[in-house]
């Protein structure tokens, strides 16, 4: 009795956590749905209000300014976690390859942006944008922008996490692999493209989605950086200090591809869990059979 | 071609954009408008309305940490206890609000606390509000660690203590609760210093009228006044990065003396 209202117990919190952490989405989701009124400056301060069902807030999701801050996200995402991953994956390999003084004063001073506060990276590469524009202006050349600038910055803060997921698969692989390829007649770049790179490869693939990760749900980093064009997140911030607000259908728009995917993935790892579990009952079952013969 | 070369790219950008960058908090600190000028360096060091902003962000940096760890351990406890697929899914939905967009689900606390509880509100007061919000908003990051380290304990040293006769609070005291320091240890870290520069929270949630050492640092940098306050914002950095860096230290002499002492166990 008293192991059972313990293990319900157990539940009732785990759920009551979850709700904690659900309120917001939930809510953001409800009135996503809300009418807000129609007009060209639709105010979605007023998110408390029910006034009605409308889809009109989806209709109007990617007009104006957000859809152009979504774009430029999903922009400087794909460009920096692509050029994260092969600046890092060159890195690790060669890095790898270095006495290990320099190995570790360069993988020390690669943890700096990992173990840095966010707002001191972000004020670090503000204050180095504002000197180099400073003296670009003074040489009568056009200031970096803030595309440029914000692809900088978000390969910047990404690169460490490549590094740090492809080391640890060099350290399992053999280094007797690259060498035989050679013996075997590869040259050098032939034998990492050809040997090297496919054993890696999980590291590097790992890399990319923490690079992705990074540059989508950065906020803090892209807010210094950025003057005039900024990504969604700063979209969102400056328009819930304004007078306008946000609209709650971004909310939907975010969240429902990011459930099905982790959902997705999660599943098919449980299936094939289970598949296993059934092969190995399977195993077991035979060895009885056998036992019993 | 040597392998190493490869490295080389990346070494030119690290010196540029990790390296580079740390020295022009110095340099800005100490130069205004182009010139040596030490009187905003010390001006800022001496301005006790700062210091009592830091002391009170490091308060609510604590008990943010403080509670995170009082509701997440029992969590990430009770996940490594369950089935491992089972464990898996219900933790999957922990971790998927860490993934959407903070500064959504932060302005989504500020109309829930402003519409539809504004008693929780009246209750907990400004300081309370912004504490709950920072509490939801780095649960996942206590949880994620600890939940690593409590699934990765050895279940069998649990068995052996409860055959050597310990009850279950025994055991949880004397044996699971040493052995998941760094699991401990890294939850506090990932809280407490995104805790002490969190800057979003308090101008969301306290509608501007509650200030937070990271909004003191926004404010010298984003304000319209120009670069003269970036001496300003580039003390405020220092101090900020010394107050890390001690606190990383204490936590890391914390973590190895938990270490070698549960190694004599």
């Amino acid at each position: 009795m008293v192991k059972k209202a313990a293990k319900s117990l157990k539940y009732v919190y785990l759920g009551l956590m979850i709700f904690f952490l659900y309120i917001p989405i939930i809510y953001l989701i409800v009135f996503s749905f809300n009418d807000f009124g129609t007009g060209r400056r639709v105010s979605y301060t007023n998110i408390g209000a029910w006034k009605g069902f409308t889809l009109d807030n989806y209709a109007n999701i990617f007009t104006g300014e957000a859809g152009k801050a979504l774009i430029l996200t999903l922009e400087i995402a794909a460009v920096s976690s692509v050029l994260a991953t092969v600046l890092g994956t060159a890195a690790a390999i060669g890095i790898y390859a270095m006495k290990k003084r320099s190995r570790n004063l360069i993988l020390n001073v690669s943890q700096l942006p990992m173990v840095n506060p966010d707002l001191v990276t972000g004020i670090t590469f503000m204050m180095l944008f504002a000197f180099v524009n400073g003296l670009l202006v003074r040489l009568g050349v056009n200031q970096i922008g803030d595309v440029p600038k914000l692809i900088i910055a978000h390969v910047t803060f990404s690169v460490p996490y490549v590094i740090f997921s492809v080391m640890p698969r060099l350290r399992q692989s053999s280094g007797l692999l690259y060498e035989a390829a050679m013996d075997l007649g590869c040259s050098p770049s032939k034998a990492l493209w050809k040997v090297v790179i496919p054993d890696i490869m999980p590291g590097i693939s790992s890399g990319f989605i923490m690079a992705l990760t990074m540059s989508l749900d950065d906020f803090v980093v892209s807010y210094f950086v950025s003057d005039l064009r900024s990504v969604l997140s700063v979209y969102i911030y400056s328009s819930a200090r304004g007078t306008r607000g946000v609209n709650p259908a971004l909310a939907t728009v975010i969240f429902i591809p990011l459930v099905t995917l982790l959902l997705v993935v999660n599943l098919r790892r449980l299936a094939k869990e289970r598949e296993y579990e059934i092969q190995n009952k399977k195993v077991k079952l035979k060895d009885k059979g056998g036992n019993l013969k | 071609m040597k392998r190493k070369v490869l490295a080389y790219p990346y070494i030119v950008w690290m010196i540029l954009f990790i390296v580079i960058p740390m020295f022009f908090i110095l340099y800005y600190a100490v130069n205004v408008n182009g010139q040596f000028d030490l009187t905003k360096f010390w001006d800022t060091l001496k301005d006790g309305g700062k210091w009592t902003v830091l002391v009170e962000s490091i308060d609510i940096a604590l008990k943010t940490t403080a509670i995170c760890l009082l509701l997440g351990y029992p969590i990430a406890y009770i996940l490594s206890g369950m089935k491992k697929s089972v464990a898996g899914f219900i933790s999957v939905l922990f971790f998927v609000p860490m993934w959407m967009n903070f500064v959504l689900r932060t302005y989504a606390w500020h109309a829930i606390l402003e519409y539809v509880i504004p008693g929780v509100r009246g209750f907990l007061g400004l300081e309370g509000s912004v504490l709950m919000v920072l509490v939801y908003d780095f649960l996942p990051f206590m949880i994620l660690p600890l939940y690593n380290t409590l699934s990765k304990l050895d279940k069998s040293l649990i068995e052996a203590s409860r055959d050597l006769g310990a009850n279950s609070v025994t055991t949880f005291l004397r044996v699971v609760l040493p052995l998941s320091v760094p699991g401990i240890v890294s939850g506090i870290t990932m809280v407490f210093i995104p805790a002490i520069t969190a800057f979003t929270v308090p101008v969301l949630i306290g509608n501007g009228k509650y200030h937070l050492y990271g909004n003191e640092i926004e404010l010298a940098f984003k304000s319209l006044s120009g670069q003269g306050d970036f001496a300003v914002g580039s003390t405020l950095s220092i101090i900020l990065l010394i107050s890390v860096l001690v606190s990383t230290l204490i936590m890391n002499h914390f973590d190895k003396d938990q270490q070698t002492g549960g190694q004599m166990w």
